[in-house]
């Protein structure tokens, strides 16, 4: 048995390293919400030959399109954002294009979402994450009938949460990566995933306590996490095998999604051990210590 | 003994059954890989097919969503302004069965048009799989509906019928209703005061003829006028079902509540960009699998060969159980999958980890292994509930208001929450098996 445990505050500083500057960044810069959350429209051509990114530009400018950028998303294949159009819109830019690049551009996306629908997603948003959160609580208090386990497993679930809005927050900021409705199901299944991996290190926790009623504390959770070391980090693995093959193979349009997913998923592993069973201890040396003073 | 191998076998059949309905009805791929024996892959893919219908009778296919079709999303608002509080949900199924109505009469296969309401909002989702002109779509699709009342022309029907000053602004609402005599069902119609006298006229001179009614310039009913309505409420006989009595009760509605609806989001997706997009992920979905079969077979020895085979059966079960249930493929769909193969070994490593320590502990192995999947069960069972709750609020199965009801959302849960139940089969009711039934040699060499 090793004891992990009396590192904890090492582990909490390498959690901060990671997550002190994209809460920075959260708070400087926010996330970079897509159409999704703010209404807009987004349009994707293909070209059979290579195009002058600048001609697109005058083609939208002489259309006075409100369009807030281009960006070169394949072989010859461009994305546009722009505010919100409308169906009519699309159509006469896709005339325009082909006029002016002597070409016919294949469109590959025309998306126009109103801005009452983006405010809706935010809301929802919301509310499903405090469900998830407040049902997966209520499950492992009643698992393991002790509350304190359930809300450890939440804070760790938070950690992950912050991780990834952090990194994104970062990412969106320097590399213009946006966050959609894709990011919020990655978000909610890292929730899931996070969870997941903490139930089975209190798992062995609830086991051992059961078999060895006179053990500390520590000791229980420093052997539950030896024990669950190598699963943990295996189990990890596959799913990481899979994820890193999506995100490299897989296309633009789940790329993120899967980075997203991936972040998660190491960050998961990490607060399984690191986050939620330390914070275990620390709810056991707090509560002597109130117990000692009164 | 006996038992173990009953459900060898019944995991065997399960898995052939699966392969079966896993096999392409006939896909090209098929052509290029065995183009030296073209016929006998084709009769023998068929065969399999027309078993597979026989049993289910249902078209074995795997539905591809929007993103992955190609095709136009569209989400409609519903002005509600001259519609009266209660009547408003019947007018939004009004609204929703007159545009299935024009969708299918556009001829677009398996449009799905479904009504949402948030807040005080009605709202129609509208989606059109592989559709071309998607501005024309709109313009049939956001049309109000239009409600005539036509009259015969000349004495013979034959002659065609002309308009009269008779619409769906006089009718109030149109019910299902009962025949007192026969019990059949019959559609109501009920009229304004105005729409009473000209009923009134319209009905006194075309006794015994026609009166033919349109919704959108075409017919939906031709009723024969027996007698001369005056009192404004009127019933059309006929042969009619429960079923076609709503139909046509319900299309009546939509000419007499019209409402206008305005498109407030659109999403096209081209068929090249899903086509590509599903040719990426499979091949990730390849790769990351040889990893992760890789992975075992080089960690866990045999043990992680066995459990490679039961995710092997997973991959066949599940594909089948999206071909069955049918489940609509999205993008993100296709990588809740490939997350769920990742996951659906977690099981088996927690078992193999579990009988690793007890052999350590100094168990017999027979023993080692069946301590293992009892005691890692109880995690197993926890760590699983968990993510099927967040699955479960993802789908969001009973269309709660404040939840999201995107069906992109829906693919990936359906597809994670129907990977861990066949993954907790394959885990652990498979791969035991396969141990106690496989396994055997290695206690003879012990």
């Amino acid at each position: 048995m090793i004891n992990f445990m009396k590192f904890k505050w090492l582990y909490f500083l390498l959690s901060a390293i990671v997550l002190v500057p994209g809460i920075i960044s959260l708070l400087l810069f926010g996330l970079k919400p897509s159409i999704d959350f703010t209404g807009g429209s987004l349009l994707e051509y293909r070209f059979d030959q290579k195009v002058d990114q600048s001609k697109i530009e005058s083609v939208l400018k002489d259309k006075k399109i409100n369009y807030s950028s281009i960006q070169l998303s394949g072989e010859n294949t461009y994305l546009i954002r722009a505010a919100s159009l409308d169906a009519q819109m699309g159509t006469v830019i896709k005339t325009a294009l082909e006029e002016q690049l002597k070409q016919t551009p294949q469109e590959f996306r025309f998306e126009n979402v109103g801005p009452i629908l983006g405010q809706e997603l935010l809301i929802k948003t919301f509310m499903a994450i405090l469900l998830a959160a407040g049902f997966i609580m209520s499950y492992v208090g009643y698992a393991f009938k002790n509350l304190r386990f359930g809300i450890c497993a939440i804070l760790a679930m938070f950690h992950d949460s912050f991780v990834m809005l952090g990194i994104f927050s970062l990412l969106g900021h320097f590399a213009g990566v946006e966050v959609d409705t894709l990011f919020v199901t990655a978000m909610m299944t890292i929730l899931s995933f996070s969870v997941h991996d903490t139930v089975v290190v209190y798992d062995r926790i609830r086991e051992s306590q059961k078999k060895m009623p006179g053990v500390s504390l520590v000791d229980l959770i420093n052997k539950a996490v030896t024990e669950t070391m190598s699963r943990s980090l295996n189990n990890s693995l596959t799913i990481i095998f899979m994820l890193l093959a999506l995100f490299l193979l897989g296309g633009d349009t789940v790329k993120w999604f899967t980075f997203a997913l991936l972040i998660g998923t190491i960050s998961g592993t990490y607060s399984s051990t690191f986050t939620a069973a330390p914070l275990l201890v620390i709810w056991d040396i707090i509560e002597k210590r109130g117990k000692g003073k009164g | 003994m006996q038992n173990r191998k009953i459900l060898f076998w019944l995991i065997l059949f399960i898995t052939l059954i699966s392969v079966v309905i896993d096999l392409p009805k006939n896909l090209p791929v098929k052509f290029s890989v065995g183009k030296i024996k073209v016929d006998t892959t084709i009769s023998g893919s068929n065969i399999d097919f027309s078993l597979g219908s026989m049993q289910i009778k249902r078209e074995l296919e795997i539905k591809q969503g929007l993103d992955l079709s190609g095709g136009t999303h569209l989400v409609f608002q519903a002005d509600m302004n001259g519609v009266a509080e209660n009547d408003r949900q019947s007018a939004i199924e009004a609204v929703r069965n007159n545009i299935e109505r024009r969708v299918n009469f556009f001829g677009i296969s398996e449009p799905t048009v479904q009504t949402s309401k948030v807040n005080n909002e009605y709202r129609l989702i509208v989606e059109l799989p592989g559709v071309k002109d998607v501005n024309q779509a709109i313009d049939l699709i956001g049309q109000t509906a239009q409600l005539m009342f036509y009259e015969q022309k000349e004495a013979s029907p034959a002659a065609g019928f002309i308009p009269t000053d008779l619409t769906g602004k006089d009718l109030k609402s149109s019910i299902v209703k009962f025949d007192q005599n026969s019990g059949q069902p019959i559609v109501g119609l009920e009229f304004s005061a105005d729409g009473a006298k000209k009923f009134a006229d319209i009905t006194t001179r075309n006794v015994k003829k026609i009166v033919a009614i349109y919704l959108d310039q075409a017919p939906i009913s031709m009723p024969t006028v027996d007698e001369a309505i005056t009192s404004g409420q009127a019933v059309i006989r006929g042969n009619f079902t429960l079923e076609t009595a709503k139909q046509l009760s319900t299309l009546l509605n939509a000419g007499a509540l019209p409402v206008p609806i305005k498109i407030i989001e659109q999403r096209n997706v081209g068929a090249t960009l899903g086509q590509e997009s599903v040719q990426k992920s499979v091949r990730a979905g390849m790769v990351g699998l040889l990893m992760v079969a890789g992975f075992m077979w080089a960690y866990y020895g045999k043990l992680g060969f066995l459990a490679d085979l039961a995710l092997i059966i997973y991959g066949l079960i599940t594909l089948a159980l999206y071909k069955l249930i049918p489940v609509t493929l999205t993008l993100p769909g296709i990588a809740g999958f490939i997350l769920s193969i990742g996951m659906a070994v977690d099981s088996n490593i927690l078992i193999f980890e579990r009988m690793k320590e007890e052999t350590r502990a100094g168990c017999h192995w027979k023993r080692a292994m069946e301590l293992g999947f009892g005691r890692a069960w109880d995690s197993i069972r926890d760590a699983n509930i968990c993510t099927l709750i967040t699955c479960f609020i993802l789908f969001n199965p009973f269309n709660w208001n404040f939840l999201n009801v995107s069906g992109m959302i829906r693919g990936f849960a359906l597809t994670l929450g129907l990977g861990i139940f066949i993954s907790l089969f394959t885990g652990i009711v498979v791969t035991r098996t396969l141990l106690r039934v496989l396994y055997h040699g290695k206690e003879d060499l012990k």
